[in-house]
């Protein structure tokens, strides 16, 4: 972490220190870690998402638009997903993927009926905006959006909470996980999609900069809505099994490797009826049939201590077995957890593997992904 | 009344009596740390010379490791941080005390730093 000078600020910053923000940078971006006072720190923070509803200031991510009678088509010369085949007010996980395999970013990609949006991760963000626009402009536009912000509202209650700011949620009752709507939300015109970053319920929430200030302060002036920081964003992704970019996901690994497999629609696989086509497809689809040697996994340390990333894993007679991906302390579990790359061989859950630590050896045992369950709202059909 | 003194690394020395000191770390530096997780006590009986690495803390976000203010032999850990290393947040220069140790030169307190001294250091890193 550094000193937040020279950072850029988002539209909430003023209101991040006025809450009692720590200020860190980001992606280049000046953001609350955590809280101070009686409801913050990471670990309250992160409990308080799993119980309720929180708000997190993510309009560092990056917005594109990709419009035009060739954008899904587009989309999916770059993507191993399917974009043809998501309706308007869908939206689905999607990975850019390079020649080798690799992954240059993970996003989510939704139908907004006249064009596509895709949300992109911020440090990716200029790097992804330049390579598409690259890649497909001569057949539709691509415009990264610079006037919005991104809040998101996370936790068992951030439905109830958008009800009661007339955010339709009460009568939309089939507004489930993964599906996006206009909306008017505390008299503001908003773009709210169902999904998020912490494996529970709840919205991502596109508003124009101007109004995402008083948006925040309606959010937040419900009982149930507390702010939190990147620090508790990580620990709950993290339980929740889910990727974080350049550390448990990068060019070096490939969404086989990386256990994202569900991520490859089915149209896009072998026999598919638009198989292949996208960057790195003949490496990806193969190791899709054919396995690879290693993978991603989640890890349980036992013992209090926590294994962060970088840590190199071994097995009982000290072979190189892998590596740790990203680690650290999971407050709803009250243990370490942490995701690694391991020699696919020793991926069964339950298998023990060894980990150095300032000279110690720590045990770790492989365990399934994710560690605390999806309170995703699905719906009636899957 | 026992006389306490600072580290530039956020360590409370409190001379206990004759040459025993308890050590921990300071409210700036729990606050700095945020949630602790997890903490590797010494060895009861190590000899630590100044400035040796005695103690690992973990936060929720981060590591980071409490030197040893002052040379001598460990004579008591806090065995409560084993399992609720969270009172080191809750009160950091009470129950949230790391280490016991005999001071095998008691001449190294003077590197150390007065209250007053400590004081004006953390004003100037906020």
């Amino acid at each position: 972490m550094t000193a937040a000078t020279d950072c850029l600020t988002t539209p909430l910053y003023d209101l991040h220190l006025k809450l009692g923000g720590k200020m860190v940078s980001f992606a280049g971006y000046s953001l609350p870690v955590q809280y101070t006072g009686n409801s913050g720190g990471i670990i309250k923070e992160h409990l308080h998402v799993r119980e309720a509803a929180g708000l997190f200031d993510v309009s560092h991510m990056g917005q594109i638009t990709v419009t035009g009678e060739q954008a899904a088509q587009a989309l999916e010369s770059l993507m191993p997903v399917d974009v043809l085949g998501l309706a308007p007010g869908q939206q689905r996980y999607g990975l850019l993927t390079n020649e080798n395999g690799g992954i240059m970013d993970d996003l989510m990609v939704s139908n907004q009926s006249d064009h596509y949006l895709l949300v992109v991760n911020a440090a990716c963000k200029h790097a992804d905006f330049a390579y598409i626009k690259s890649q497909i402009s001569d057949r539709c536009e691509v415009k990264q959006l610079d006037n919005k912000a991104l809040l998101a509202l996370q936790g068992p209650k951030s439905a109830q909470v958008m009800a009661s700011l007339g955010g339709g949620v009460g009568s939309m009752g089939d507004w489930f996980f993964m599906q996006s709507a206009v909306i008017t939300l505390a008299g503001v015109e908003v773009l709210a999609s169902r999904a998020g970053y912490t494996g529970e319920d709840g919205f991502e929430i596109s508003v124009q900069e101007s109004d995402a200030l008083p948006l925040a302060q309606a959010l937040l002036g419900h009982e149930d809505v507390l702010p939190i920081g990147l620090g508790a964003r990580d620990s709950l992704r993290l339980e929740a099994g889910l990727c974080l970019y350049g550390h448990d996901i990068d060019t070096h690994t490939t969404p086989i490797e990386a256990g994202l497999n569900w991520a490859i629609s089915r149209v896009r696989r072998k026999n598919g009826a638009r198989a292949g086509g996208f960057p790195g497809a003949d490496k990806i689809l193969d190791q899709l049939e054919s396995g690879v040697s290693q993978k991603r996994v989640g890890l349980k340390p036992v013992g209090r201590a926590p294994l962060r990333e970088g840590v190199l894993l071994v097995d009982s007679e000290g072979n190189n077995i892998g590596k740790i991906s990203s680690g650290g302390f999971g407050p709803s579990i009250e243990a370490p957890v942490a995701m690694a790359y391991l020699n696919s061989q020793l991926c069964d859950a339950g298998t023990t593997v060894f980990a150095s630590v300032r000279g110690k050896t720590v045990a770790a045992e492989v365990a399934k992904l994710p560690f605390v369950a999806h309170n995703y709202c699905r719906g009636h059909s899957s | 009344m026992s006389e306490t003194f600072y580290t530039e690394d956020h360590e409370w020395v409190v001379v206990e009596y004759d040459d025993v000191v308890t050590v921990g770390i300071t409210d700036y530096a729990q606050e700095q740390l945020g949630d602790i997780v997890f903490v590797e006590l010494p060895e009861i009986e190590s000899e630590l010379s100044q400035g040796d690495e005695a103690c690992v803390v973990e936060s929720v976000k981060a590591a980071g490791e409490v030197k040893a203010p002052v040379s001598g032999v460990v004579i008591e850990v806090n065995e409560d941080l084993n399992e609720t290393p969270e009172i080191i947040n809750d009160d950091p220069i009470g129950r949230g005390w790391f280490y016991k140790m005999k001071m095998s030169d008691s001449t190294e307190l003077e590197n150390l730093m007065s209250e007053t001294s400590y004081q004006q250091l953390v004003a100037s890193l906020s």
